[in-house]
């Protein structure tokens, strides 16, 4: 048991973490049609909105109600007005997203109350655009709880009763599922002869295809019927614990069965979704899942050489550290520092050394301390601790802005576990080559290199 | 307090923007026509004085504020520096509920020391957001206090992103380093060919295209405002002789100022393209002449500037050919708006429009003497329709920043960035031929053909 070492610095030095309402937003452009809304200056749309557009290189559609100095004050509820009135005649969203700011929740707007008065004024207005409401602060948790909360406010505003449906599962896919594991999930489930409703569903909005024509809103995702279905199935299935809340009250509407898997990382974590699904469809997992989970076993014995006994420090939200620990250790592999957002159930159950709730800085000073690591496992921005631990860097989460197709990596199930096992080792092989082929302690050894750290 | 000191901004006379306006209109600041909610684009006054100022490459730059603030935006331009990379590093108070209860002035106070005593930066830039604004935290009394406490200065920058706009920002940041910087330190030595650049933000390495060329001429940069600048070298420049305003969207108001209190003649240019980068040459001769230089500046000004040229005439040719007569949409701005149509103009392009949704009147002025015609100037131009432009073929290339990209990519156009994202340099001659390079590479980029051909399920598919 290692409890989250609390932060103590009144300084933070490069953040790991990115805003709660980023992470709303992002949900929010897993519907189809969909259009999030920060209730906020414009910087704090700007800002959420180059670094997405930096992350996924696509066109994002992102809207603010740009308050004033005025508005700041008196309260912005006017321009909320204004902006929902503007989007819903001119862009017409299936699905309109407001996400608070840290700047209306220090008002303590009461955004729920706001809402509700303003869906009366709007009336004809509002034509068939569902108003939600994504509660998510700037102050608490980071991408992965923002996401949560705008979930949870989709499932709010969208689900009913429903008759159940045999042989269809609704699936709430946690922040930390890339495109990439969200088809590999998809194939998974067919497999079984089963159909899902994924919500939110990056893989039809933000996986980087080629529209025919502009869209002002999301091009693609978790359609508006499907929101009104989401209690038509069989059961529902959500993935990571930040999407526990949105299950609760979807299965509170809807009275479905809800499963709650920590994670798809994993050859245990990958077996738990293969039972579920066998369980639902009533059906013995067919073939080709058999040689998948086959091949995962040939992968992680081939990757355990490599990964063994190495110091994996990692940095990521909780369900995605939760993850990489949990496949990390599985290889073999000790984990010094665990550095996450913020303290969410069950990370003290994580097999690792140290865990702080802090910053890419912290990951670097803690490592050091503990003597060092062979591998950083984090994104992008870990990239300076990495090079000045001299370890290489596999990178997963949100951002990577150094890279294309970030979001088609895949870490989940079978195959994307396999492939996650394979870069890990892959990752400690090269740079074993790199560092140590070489006689212990010369002096031209690269890893003898002064560090790339700030000068004062 | 702040209203105060925003006052004198919307006031800029060398702001033709403000010198239209009525005295009402004046008092009614640059937010008399602000953004529409739900149709609005761009950043806050924050985002702009972060922008400015983050460039002084060994200061520490604390924003107080919470997460969105800095966890969404640090890192993320591409100004580039010569030494320190500290002015990369994020750092923030990530402001939590608790502090917004109790005040953030003791965090900011326990911040300011950490980053002093793991930095050892020679000035600390204290960031205001709108949250601590809000709640009342004062960060002058902080930064004041810390300023005698850590025997060295730590700046506060008011700029709440409430107030306005991110040109507001830029403006405020520039309105920061007159107040607290610029005039506080004084060189070893002045030379009679001292020069001050404003609003030059090094971006991916701009600056270090034009140094060469002052070296050359024995012009000496005295103070890079702010672009690869050291802190150092910022509180001398009104010992400059002359300075040129390179965005002067951004920053009039300090070559103004510094004109007014000490003297400095400034003028506003561009080291984008060859004409500019010659007038930028030939203007800094003659002011440093008329300020006691030795009058062979000029000569040997014009003679560097008629190698040059010719060099880059002799260079250019491989790519002639290439860009004839290729129809460019563009669509950025500040004095880009511009000074970009220009330099195509002279590579044999036609710009078919350029958005001088924010240029000054100046720069908008210049882009009507460049195109000839009022139509070819645009104002904010929706997604659709350049999406319909480039789809249609009435341009055969887009070049614009980061974030209307995709407009010209889902069009499957060629498109390249001019904006701070971008990764090659652009500034003067050099910086010429590398825009002429990268932009017949995209033009001539084999995917274009095959990302336009028809599917195999399509008509006109042959295998």
């Amino acid at each position: 048991m290692t409890q989250p070492e609390p932060r103590r610095k009144a300084l933070t030095i490069d953040p790991l973490k990115v805003s709660p309402p980023l992470g709303a937003a992002l949900a929010l452009l897993g519907v189809e049609r969909g259009m999030p809304l920060f209730h906020g200056s414009q910087g704090c749309t700007a800002f959420a909105l180059v670094l997405l557009v930096r992350h996924f290189r696509e066109a994002i559609p992102l809207q603010t109600t740009a308050l004033g100095e005025i508005e700041t004050i008196l309260g912005g509820l006017d321009n909320l007005e204004s902006a929902i009135r503007t989007l819903a005649t001119k862009s017409k969203p299936a699905v309109l997203g407001v996400c608070p700011t840290a700047l209306t929740d220090t008002r303590s707007e009461d955004m729920a109350a706001d809402l509700r008065l303003l869906a009366q004024r709007l009336g004809d207005d509002l034509g068939e655009t569902l108003l939600v409401h994504a509660p998510a602060p700037d102050f608490i948790g980071g991408l992965q709880e923002g996401w949560g909360a705008a979930v949870k406010g989709i499932v709010d505003a969208a689900a009913k009763p429903r008759p159940r449906r045999a042989g269809h599962i609704t699936v709430l896919a946690g922040a930390h599922l890339t495109v990439g594991d969200l088809d590999l999930l998809r194939d998974t489930i067919e497999a079984f002869s089963l159909t899902c409703t994924v919500l939110p569903d990056l893989s039809g909005s933000l996986d980087g295809h080629v529209p025919e024509a502009w869209s002002p809103v999301s091009l693609g995702g978790t359609t508006r019927a499907e929101l009104d279905d989401l209690g038509a199935a069989a059961a529902v299935l959500a993935i990571g614990e930040h999407m526990r809340p949105a299950a609760e009250l979807l299965s509170e509407r809807t009275g479905l069965p809800v499963t709650v898997l920590e994670t798809l990382t994993g050859l245990k974590g990958s077996d738990r979704l293969v039972a579920f699904l066998s369980e639902v469809s009533g059906r013995a997992a067919p073939t080709v899942v058999r040689r998948d989970r086959s091949r995962l076993l040939d992968a992680l014995i081939d990757s355990h050489f490599a990964a063994v006994g190495q110091r994996v420090a990692v940095a990521a939200e909780p369900d995605l550290l939760r993850a990489m620990v949990t496949l990390a250790t599985d290889l073999g592999c000790t984990v010094p520092v665990a550095v996450t957002t913020t303290k969410a159930p069950g990370l003290e159950t994580l097999p690792v050394n140290r865990l702080i709730v802090g910053d890419l800085d912290d990951l670097e000073t803690t490592a050091r301390e503990a003597g060092g690591c062979d591998l950083v496992i984090g994104p992008s921005p870990a990239i300076r601790a990495a090079k000045a631990l001299h370890a290489p860097l596999v990178r997963v989460g949100f951002p990577q802005v150094d890279r294309v197709g970030s979001q088609h990596d895949c870490f989940t199930g079978y195959r994307g576990t396999r492939q996650m096992a394979f870069a890990i080792a892959n990752a400690i092989a090269d740079s074993h080559a790199e560092h140590h082929l070489r006689p212990p302690h010369t002096s031209e050894a690269p890893h003898d290199s002064p560090a790339p750290v700030a000068a004062g | 307090m702040l209203t105060d000191r925003l006052a004198p901004v919307f006031d800029e006379p060398a702001c033709a923007t403000n010198r239209a306006k009525t005295d009402a209109q004046k008092k009614a600041g640059c937010k008399t026509k602000g953004p529409t909610p739900g149709a609005a684009a761009g950043g806050c006054a924050f985002d702009g004085a972060k922008i400015s100022l983050q460039p002084i490459v060994d200061a520490a730059h604390i924003v107080h504020g919470p997460i969105a603030c800095e966890g969404n935006n640090w890192d993320n331009r591409h100004s580039a520096s010569s030494g320190s990379d500290l002015y990369r590093r994020g750092l923030t108070t990530d402001l939590t509920e608790l502090d917004v209860i109790h005040g953030g002035e003791k965090k900011l106070w326990k911040a300011i020391r950490q980053a002093i005593e793991k930095f050892d930066p020679p000035a600390v830039f204290v960031y205001q957001t709108c949250v601590p604004a809000l709640t009342g935290d004062d960060i002058r009394a902080v930064c004041a206090a810390a300023t005698e406490r850590h025997g060295r200065p730590v700046i506060p920058v008011e700029v709440p992103g409430f107030v306005g706009s991110k040109n507001l920002g830029n403006r405020l940041a520039g309105e920061t380093l007159l107040d607290h910087v610029i005039g506080t330190g004084e060189p070893e030595t002045t030379t009679p060919t001292d020069i001050c650049l404003i609003a030059e933000f090094n971006i991916v390495g701009d600056l270090w295209q034009v140094e060469p060329l002052f070296k050359a001429l024995g012009i000496r940069l005295l103070s890079r405002l702010t672009g690869d600048a050291r802190y150092r070298e910022v509180t001398w420049a009104h010992r400059a002789k002359a300075s040129m305003v390179v965005c002067s969207q951004a920053m009039v108001n300090v070559g103004r100022k510094m004109q007014e209190r000490w003297g400095i003649p400034y003028f506003e240019g561009s080291f984008n393209g060859v004409r500019a980068t010659s007038e930028a040459l030939r203007t800094f001769a003659r002011l440093l002449v008329e300020q006691g230089a030795d009058a062979d500046l000029i000569d040997r000004a014009e003679t560097l500037i008629a190698d040059k040229e010719a060099e880059v005439r002799r260079r250019f040719a491989p790519f002639r050919d290439i860009l004839a007569g290729k129809k460019v949409l563009l669509y950025t701005g500040g004095n880009k708006s511009w000074s970009i149509v220009s330099t195509l103009q002279d590579m044999g392009m036609e710009v078919i429009g350029t958005s001088v949704r924010k240029a000054t009147d100046h720069g908008k002025d210049r882009a009507r003497d460049l195109l000839g015609e009022e139509q070819k100037l645009f104002g904010a131009i929706p997604n659709a329709e350049m999406f319909r432009m480039l789809k249609e073929g009435e341009a055969d290339i887009m070049l614009s920043g980061g974030r209307s990209q995709f407009v010209a990519l889902n069009a499957r156009r060629p498109w390249l960035d001019t904006n701070q994202e971008r990764h090659h340099a652009y500034a003067g001659y050099e910086g010429f031929l590398v825009l002429a390079e990268r932009i017949a590479l995209t033009l001539t980029a084999p995917i274009w053909q095959q990302v336009n051909g028809p599917a195999p399920w399509e008509e006109g598919y042959a295998p």
